[in-house]
């Protein structure tokens, strides 16, 4: 692509109309104990976009995503402060924590293929919120699957058990079992870390497609997957913010910030 | 280009020496439990039969059956399961699932700690003190199974802890991920796919508390009772009990009785011990991930 100047120009029109605010963080700071890993960042994520956040080991990312379905609840070392607000309701001070969660689909970096069957695996959040009727399941199940890319080869062995799939069909499971959560912001950890290539890309697919239903937010090590699919990006580095910007601009130098140029054209990483 | 250097020789004999010598090692553990089942048949076997299995002991404890004693056994485990089991599963699952790492719960796990290694003669008369005079039991099935379901809580509770530790953490945070509560992921994963670890345990829990012979003795088991239990408030013979009485109690026994006796109750053991590890096998089949 040699004329990647002119989509830095057509995004800028994009964002002059901006979708709702979906998740604003204001502030956001987590410690681990006394170590700093995530400090002062403020940024919002519109109804509908896919928001990457790249950048190298120990950014803060994963912490950044922990702390938005309030995980940190699971680690009495994890401190966070600052506001987040996810519909314009602070989830610091939510006491229906679990609501939060099932509204936010998680993938994470490996593919977690629970020990049960695979209908099981993309049935159990319906479950979980109460839902038996084997009907309904069935269309969930099927729909789910679908929409992930994985329903082809499953579909004649859906009583197997989910935790045996290869690794890339596992991450479409995981993929399948998020979105059983019908959930508005599906958030994805460095997805293809265990993918092979050919899945990768089936997946992003998937990811553009989704994005007309829900809030994406793509955590990854690999900038060009951000291009690809992000339409704002921010990068992250040592617990630090340092950008945040259209995709294209970050991609094309128009950065405020020498360091994001340095990472994204690798001279770092 | 493959020949043998001098060296090469050398660490070779050093090799075969050093594995001779682990042989050895395995064989001498070996021999005795050998010497012991060998000796148990050869002596014990020719007592053995349907009636030594299920009638009573006659002639002063000099002739006769066993059926006391086994039935009283089966009392004891069972109802020293009934209260260790439950207890020691629910703690097992509050220290590992629920309990964060605090003083509290570090204190609790070195009680555990400390409570397996308390000689069975200080249960027992912990037992005597706490469940047969101070609760009023008596010497009873329940005084003597509350003692052995005490001794033997650290090894139910260790044995939960393990296996449910052993089910990988991300399936926890998949399904916390997901809006599940703690106890929806125990429920619906983590308990479905340790259970075969803790009923393993519960298991190799029941061998050895058929064994154990001090917690009981002042407890709850006697020497002789015509008697069988009809509730947990009654008195019981037992086997450990028993072949202790009859090989050195009780005078002008039959040689081969205590030999007998023993049989039983090594052949009890390991029986549930091949069901255990049966059990294990089967499971371990089906492996799930």
């Amino acid at each position: 692509m040699v004329t990647a100047a002119q989509p830095a120009q057509t995004t800028p029109a994009a964002g002059a109309d901006p979708g709702a605010v979906k998740l604003a963080v204001k502030d956001l700071t987590i410690r681990y104990g006394k170590s700093v890993a995530l400090s002062n960042v403020s940024l919002e994520i519109r109804e509908h976009e896919i928001f990457g956040i790249i950048g190298p080991a120990n950014a803060g990312k994963t912490s950044f995503l922990k702390s938005i379905n309030r995980m940190d609840m699971f680690n009495s070392n994890m401190h966070v402060e600052g506001e987040i607000l996810f519909n314009d309701r602070d989830v610091r001070h939510l006491k229906n924590v679990y609501a939060l969660r099932s509204r936010i689909g998680v993938v994470f970096p490996l593919p977690v293929g629970l020990p049960m069957t695979i209908y099981d695996n993309v049935a159990l959040a319906p479950r979980l919120s109460g839902l038996n009727n084997k009907a309904e399941l069935d269309v969930i199940v099927e729909r789910c699957l679908t929409r992930a890319a994985l329903w082809d080869e499953v579909k004649d062995r859906l009583s197997s058990l989910g935790s045996l799939l290869s690794g890339g069909q596992q991450q479409r499971l995981t993929i399948a079992r998020a979105l059983s959560q019908e959930p508005e912001v599906l958030m994805l950890d460095e997805f293809s870390i265990a993918v092979d290539p050919v899945t990768t890309m089936r997946i992003e697919d998937v990811l553009k497609e989704l994005k007309h239903e829900m809030t994406i937010i793509l955590v990854t090590n690999l900038v060009q997957q951000a291009r690809r699919l992000a339409s704002r990006t921010a990068f992250f580095l040592n617990g630090e913010c340092v950008e945040i910007g259209n995709t294209e601009d970050l991609f094309t130098g128009e950065v405020k910030d020498t360091r994001t140029r340095d990472y994204v054209e690798g001279r770092f990483g | 280009m493959f020949e043998a250097s001098e060296l090469n020789l050398k660490n070779q004999r050093v090799q075969k020496l050093y594995r001779l010598l682990f042989l050895m090692m395995t064989m001498l553990l070996i021999i005795p439990v050998l010497l012991i089942l060998g000796t148990l048949v050869i002596k014990g076997g020719p007592v053995l039969s349907i009636d030594f299995l299920f009638t009573s002991p006659t002639d002063g404890m000099t002739a006769g059956g066993l059926f006391p004693a086994l039935l009283g056994t089966i009392w004891l485990v069972a109802v020293a399961l009934l209260v260790s089991v439950p207890l020691g599963i629910a703690a097992a699952i509050y220290l590992s699932e629920y309990a964060g790492d605090n003083w509290f719960t570090r204190i609790i796990n070195l009680a555990i700690i400390n409570l397996a290694g308390v000689p069975s003669i200080v249960h027992a008369l912990f037992g005597v003190g706490a469940f047969v005079l101070y609760f009023g039991f008596g010497t009873s099935i329940i005084a003597a199974s509350l003692t052995l379901a005490i001794m033997t809580l650290p090894v139910v509770i260790v044995a939960t802890r393990e296996s449910l530790q052993a089910v990988p953490y991300a399936f926890r945070e998949a399904c916390w991920n997901m809006g599940a509560t703690r106890w929806q992921a125990i429920h619906r994963v983590v308990l479905p796919n340790a259970i075969s670890g803790i009923l393993t345990g519960v298991i190799l829990e029941v061998s050895r508390t058929s064994g154990e012979t001090a917690p009981i003795m002042f407890t709850g088991a006697v020497f002789f009772t015509p008697f069988l239990p009809q509730g947990i408030f009654d008195q019981t013979m037992a086997m450990s009990l028993h072949l202790f009485v009859v090989s050195t109690q009780v005078p002008n026994v039959p040689e081969n009785l205590p030999y007998g006796v023993a049989l039983v109750l090594i052949g009890m053991v390991l029986l549930m011990n091949s069901i255990s590890i049966a059990f294990r096998t089967y499971l371990r089949g089906k492996k799930k991930w």
